[in-house]
C-alpha cells in the first residue's frame, strides 16, 4: 500500500436514471485518507447503485468516478467459488491478474480472520464462515480501497457483531466505504457517517461521531451519540 | 445402492408384465416371443450379437466424443467472441428442428455405408445439446461472483480471459455436466438411426436383419442388448460427469 499515501475517493455530479425515475441527480460525494466511513440509506435509496458506480461495475449516465488507488470489493453476497477450497477462494483474484498465488499469506489471513485451517468447500461452510472467508479475500486483495456492500447483513446479530469488529480492526489504514441500513452498525465502526435519502438521493448527514464509537457503545448512555442516533434516524426518515 | 435394487425391480415388474401379456394373449413367437424364448434366442445367438452391439456402442462412444468435444468448443467460442454468439446461437437453436431421421440418409450418401455416416450422425444429436447447454451455463455465471471476479481481475482482453477461465468455465461445468447426460441418453437412438439409413454391421442392423427374416425373437434380443447399451452408456457418462463437478452435493 505504499505507492499510495493518500487513497482517496471522488464521485461527482453522479446522474443515474432508471426506468425514468432519477436515482441520483448530479450527486456528490468524496472520501479521503484511512478511515471508514458508513453510508446509511433506507432500502432502495440507491446506496449499493452508489458502491457499485465507485467499484466500475455500473457506469453514471452523467458524472465522474475517480479512485486514486486501486479498490476492492466485499458484496453483500459472498461470492465465493463453489468449486475452490478455503485458501484457492483468498488467492482467487491473484488467479484472476496472472500472478503466482500465495498460499502461506492465504493461510495467514484466514487465521487472522479466526478460521485456522478450514477444511471442505463453501457449500459445507456456515454463513458466518463464508463471510469471514470473503473478509480475508478482501484483505488477500491488500487495496488501499475497501468497498463494502452490506456484506454482513445476512448474519445473526451477534455473529454479525463480532465480523464487524473483526473487519474494522483488519481494515484499519485503509479508506473503507461500509454501505449498510443500520445505525447503530455505522455508530459502532464509522469515523465518519453519510446519510443518503430522498429521490433522487442527497446527502441528508454527513458527520464524525464525537468518539471513536468502538468503546463508547458499550457506554450506549453517551449523551452526544444518543443524539446522533436520534439524528440518523430522523435523517433516514426524511421524505423527499 | 438403492438406485441399482430399485432398477432392478422396475425390471423384473417389467419381465413379468410381459411373460403375463404373453400369456394372457397367447400369441406366436413371431409377433410376441416370451421372455424365455427371447433368452433362448439371445444366448444361441450371443456372439453374434455381442460383435454388433461392439460395433454399436463404438459408433455411440466416438460419436459422443466427436459430438461433446465441438459442442464445448462452439460454447467456449460463444463465451469468448459476442459477434460470434450472435451468429451462431440463433444457427445452433433452429437446425436442432432438423430431424435427424431426415439427414441419416443423406449422410449414408456422402459418407458410404462405414463407421463415419454413424459418428457424423451420433455426433450432430449431441453436439446441440452439449453445445447448448454449456453456452448457457457460461453466460449466467452468478452475477455477485462476475462482479467480484472484474473487480479482483481489471480490465483488458486478459483479464476477461482469465475470468472465463478461472469463474465463468467452472461455474459452468454443472451445465456442461447436464449436456453431457442428455446427449449420452440420446447417443443410442442416434448411433441406431445411422444403421437404419444404412449399414451392415451395429445392433439396428441387426434387428432389420432379423425383422426380415422373421426372427422376432432374435429381434427382441438385440432390442433388449441394445437397451442394456443405452442405460450402460447413460450410467458411465452420468458416473464421469459427476467428477466434473465434485463441489455439487448429491441429493437423493
Amino acid at each position: 500500500m505504499g505507492a499510495f499515501a493518500a487513497p482517496a475517493l471522488s464521485l461527482s455530479g453522479i446522474t443515474v436514471r432508471y426506468r425514468g425515475a432519477a436515482l441520483f441527480d448530479g450527486l456528490d460525494f468524496a472520501a479521503s485518507g484511512a478511515g471508514l466511513t458508513a453510508l446509511l440509506g433506507t432500502s432502495g435509496v440507491g446506496k449499493s447503485t452508489l458502491l457499485r458506480i465507485a467499484a466500475g461495475l455500473v457506469a453514471p449516465q452523467t458524472g465522474r468516478v475517480e479512485a486514486a488507488a486501486p479498490i476492492s470489493l466485499m458484496a453483500q453476497d459472498d461470492a465465493l467459488a463453489p468449486w475452490a477450497d478455503a485458501v484457492a477462494n483468498v488467492t482467487l483474484g491473484a488467479c484472476l491478474r496472472g500472478e503466482a498465488a500465495d498460499p502461506a499469506r492465504a493461510r495467514r489471513l484466514l487465521n487472522a480472520v479466526g478460521l485456522g485451517d478450514l477444511p471442505g468447500l463453501p457449500a459445507t461452510w456456515s454463513g458466518g464462515m463464508r463471510k469471514r472467508v470473503a473478509l480475508a479475500r478482501l484483505l488477500y486483495e491488500d487495496r488501499p480501497i475497501a468497498l463494502l456492500d452490506e456484506p454482513f447483513s445476512a448474519l445473526d446479530a451477534l455473529t454479525r457483531a463480532d465480523i464487524h469488529a473483526l473487519a474494522a480492526r483488519l481494515l484499519e489504514g485503509r479508506l473503507a466505504l461500509l454501505v449498510t441500513h443500520d445505525p447503530l452498525e455505522a455508530l459502532a465502526l464509522a469515523d465518519r457517517i453519510v446519510v443518503l435519502s430522498g429521490a433522487p438521493a442527497k446527502i441528508a448527514l454527513d458527520e464524525a461521531p464525537p468518539l471513536r464509537a468502538h468503546a463508547a457503545l458499550r457506554d450506549a448512555l453517551d449523551p452526544g451519540l444518543r443524539r446522533l442516533h436520534a439524528r440518523i434516524l430522523l435523517a433516514l426518515e426524511r421524505a423527499p | 445402492m438403492k438406485a441399482a435394487l430399485s432398477a432392478i425391480a422396475v425390471l423384473l415388474v417389467l419381465v413379468a408384465i410381459w411373460q403375463a401379456l404373453d400369456l394372457a394373449l397367447g400369441l406366436p413367437a413371431y409377433i410376441l416371443p416370451s421372455p424365455a424364448e427371447t433368452w433362448r434366442a439371445g444366448m444361441a445367438q450371443g456372439g453374434f450379437i455381442l460383435d454388433n452391439a461392439l460395433i454399436t456402442l463404438g459408433e455411440m462412444a466416438l460419436g459422443f466424443l466427436a459430438g461433446s468435444l465441438l459442442g464445448i468448443v462452439a460454447a467456449l467460442t460463444m463465451a469468448a467472441a459476442t459477434p460470434v454468439r450472435l451468429v451462431l446461437r440463433p444457427v445452433l437453436v433452429a437446425s436442432q428442428a432438423i430431424p435427424v431421421f431426415a439427414l441419416a440418409p443423406l449422410f449414408v450418401v456422402w459418407m458410404g455405408y462405414g463407421l463415419a455416416p454413424k459418428i457424423a450422425i451420433t455426433a450432430l444429436v449431441i453436439f446441440f445439446p452439449v453445445a447448448i447447454a454449456f453456452a448457457d451455463g457460461l453466460r449466467r455465471t452468478p452475477p455477485a461472483l462476475l462482479e467480484a471476479a472484474h473487480v479482483m481481475a481489471g480490465r483488458g482482453w486478459r483479464a476477461r480471459w482469465r475470468t472465463l477461465r478461472h469463474v465463468a468455465l467452472p461455474a459452468a461445468l454443472p451445465a456442461l455436466a447436464t449436456g453431457l447426460r442428455l446427449g449420452a441418453g440420446v447417443a443410442a437412438i442416434a448411433a441406431v438411426i445411422g444403421e437404419w439409413a444404412g449399414a451392415s454391421s451395429g445392433l439396428g442392423y441387426l434387428m432389420l436383419w432379423a425383422n426380415a427374416r422373421s426372427q422376432v425373437p432374435l429381434m427382441f434380443a438385440a432390442l433388449i442388448a441394445l437397451f442394456v447399451l443405452a442405460i450402460a452408456f447413460s450410467a458411465l457418462i452420468d458416473i464421469l460427469s459427476r467428477r466434473l463437478t465434485p463441489w455439487i452435493a448429491e441429493t437423493d
